[in-house]
């Protein structure tokens, strides 16, 4: 709490990143001097076309990569600075996930899949069944916890993601995509549970999506249009 | 411990494979276990006790005989504590599958050269006291049901007796056994004497002598002592120590070190490459779940553990099936019907074989480890 992202009082303090990534010769300039601040308990959607360097920026928030250029600091910590050991520490404390392919490892039941972030905490089996169990209530999916993913359906698939992405009570939810494998129905029920972690709980959520209809569920909506951030929609 | 839930999982992903990959590693060490029993029997028969102690040959061959008196003569060579000989007899009890070694031997002087058999004081005394005597090892008494009392007749293919006869009787007067689990109790021995006496050819010759000496620091001196007594003689000896000959011995069908160490290299060189191909195969297929799992918080270190627990933990249950597997095939007993009496798999060859298991764990777990540690996670999540 450090720095001048805390003393903004956002919690997510993006300044002046640029990423670029190397094919061969050709550099490719993914994000250009992108500045985003995030306050704490904001529900963010980050929109854009295919490429627009949505995904990046988001992995460069959640610790996943380093910015070419430019600082990334949550919470007051600059990220952009962790060594790759201290990242993955980092984020195991202060980063949930939720990816669009849920990304659930197939041979664990639910109850396991949301306890794999706890397996790295110092807590006992039976506070991280605690955990699990708060986890899986607050998705409503507490009645499948012995289910394996192929029992589930997508919507109830994502449902446990997002419990995996909450069970370690972190400080930012990151979510890519996260209705864009789902009907609108099973959609509009992972956008009221995001809702509902942000307003009741108090989470910080950025969502990256291509759907309006998703972006509208959230408290602002910013867009990335070839890696330069704005406020609106560039055609 | 606690990831042993996701270890086990990622094993029981693909359950064919799986049980393909750990059938060969079983029949790997069961093939293991096998050669162990084998190279045990055919080497394994020095005893502790026989540190002290050289075989006298004849310089050509063993099957050549050297004259009785060369005893005599070889007590009075400095170092030397004691001597005494044995003939192979070569007989068989009723059917020639039944074959086990017989020799003629002088029973107190046997039995105080080889404390490795144990016999009771009574029994010995009834040995020496009867001329067609013989003990028998505890194996061979219980493979024919054999008691003390009983008269059994063994034919030799090689000796006759005066009359024409390849038969001779014996009467069991005791029962010996090992002193540990390497001494041989398939022999029957019986006295010289009778031997002597009743063959019709060869008399007055014997097999080879054992000689106790008594600094076995000194045995490659008094060796060369004995063969220089004998030199320019018409029966030339050969001493070496009774390691040396009972791997001679071994040494005739081949180098048996070499022939076990040779298939198992190739045996284990392919369970290698199977078992490394099975756990890259499997990581490669889970490379958007191991990003998945850096993206949560597992560190690289945390990523080669875990793919290297998964190798070792495949490769440790297939060695310990494969080493119990064995351990129960073998413990039936020499397979050849008294060609290998010393044929069992040892506590340490098994322990060499838990250590191999472990060791096959880390190799072959050691690069799709390394590979899966290195995976960047951005890369790998881009990859699903």
């Amino acid at each position: 709490m450090s720095d001048a992202g805390a003393a903004n009082g956002a919690l997510v303090d993006v300044r002046d990143v640029e990423k670029v990534f190397h094919r061969g010769s050709e550099e490719i300039h993914v994000l250009r001097g992108v500045n985003l601040q995030v306050p704490s308990g904001e529900f963010l959607a980050l929109m854009g076309p295919s490429g627009s360097g949505k995904s990046t920026l988001l992995n460069l928030i959640g610790g996943l990569d380093h910015p070419t250029r430019g600082t990334v600091s949550i919470a007051g910590e600059r990220v952009d600075q962790l060594s790759d050991r201290r990242l993955a520490a980092w984020r195991a404390r202060h980063v949930g996930f939720v990816f669009q392919l849920y990304n659930l490892i197939p041979v664990l039941t639910a109850e396991r899949n949301v306890e794999l972030p706890l397996l790295l905490t110092h807590l006992s089996k039976a506070e991280r069944r605690k955990h699990v169990e708060t986890a899986l209530e607050a998705v409503g999916l507490q009645h499948r916890a012995q289910h394996y993913p192929r029992q589930l359906s997508g919507g109830e698939q994502q449902r446990v993601g997002i419990a995996r992405g909450i069970v370690t009570d972190p400080t930012l939810l990151l979510c890519d995509e996260p209705t864009g494998d789902l009907d609108r129905k099973a959609g509009d029920e992972i956008l009221g549970l995001l809702s509902a972690l942000s307003r009741e709980h108090g989470k910080t959520i950025i969502m990256v999506t291509h759907d309006p209809h998703a972006s509208a569920r959230a408290a602002r909506t910013v867009y990335l249009n070839k890696g330069e951030l704005t406020r609106e929609p560039k055609d | 411990m606690r990831f042993l839930p996701l270890i086990w999982s990622n094993l029981r992903r693909k359950k064919t494979r799986t049980i393909l990959t750990l059938l060969s590693i079983v029949v790997a060490f069961v093939l293991y276990g096998f050669l162990s029993a084998i190279r045990q029997a055919l080497t394994g028969g020095v005893s502790l006790e026989g540190a002290n102690r050289l075989i006298v040959r004849h310089k050509v061959s063993i099957i050549q005989l050297l004259p009785v008196d060369y005893k005599r003569r070889m007590e009075r060579i400095p170092g030397i504590a004691a001597v005494t000989h044995q003939t192979w007899f070569g007989g068989v009890y009723q059917d020639p599958k039944n074959f086990f070694m017989q020799n003629p031997v002088i029973p107190g002087e046997f039995m105080a050269m080889h404390p490795e058999f144990l016999l009771p004081a009574d029994q010995l005394r009834a040995w020496e006291a009867l001329r067609t005597g013989a003990i028998v090892g505890r194996k061979t008494a219980v493979r024919f049901g054999w008691k003390i009392g009983d008269k059994v007749p063994i034919q030799s293919t090689i000796w006759s007796k005066k009359d024409g006869s390849f038969i001779w009787d014996f009467d069991i007067v005791g029962i010996f056994d090992g002193r540990n689990k390497n001494t041989d109790t398939t022999a029957l021995f019986f006295h010289y004497d009778y031997f002597d006496e009743a063959r019709s050819f060869w008399t007055g010759q014997v097999g080879w002598y054992t000689v106790r000496i008594d600094d076995s620091a000194r045995a490659a001196d008094v060796a060369k002592l004995i063969d220089a007594e004998f030199e320019n003689s018409s029966a030339e000896t050969k001493s070496e120590p009774e390691g040396a000959f009972v791997q001679g011995w071994a040494k005739q069908i081949g180098d048996i070190a070499l022939i076990t160490a040779s298939i198992l290299g190739a045996v284990f060189f392919t369970i290698l490459l199977v078992t490394g191909n099975t756990i890259s195969q499997s990581v490669r297929e889970r490379t958007g779940e191991l990003g998945v799992l850096k993206a949560i918080g597992f560190t690289n270190t945390h990523v080669l553990v875990l793919v290297m627990a998964e190798s070792c933990l495949i490769a440790v249950i297939g060695g310990v099936l494969g080493l119990s597997l064995a351990w129960l095939l073998t413990s039936r007993g020499d397979p050849t019907g008294g060609m290998l009496p010393l044929y069992f798999f040892p506590v340490r060859d098994m322990l060499l074989g838990l250590a191999i298991s472990v060791a096959l764990g880390l190799v072959t777990g050691c690069f799709p480890a390394l590979q899966a540690m290195r995976l960047r996670v951005a890369d790998s999540l881009r990859r699903i």
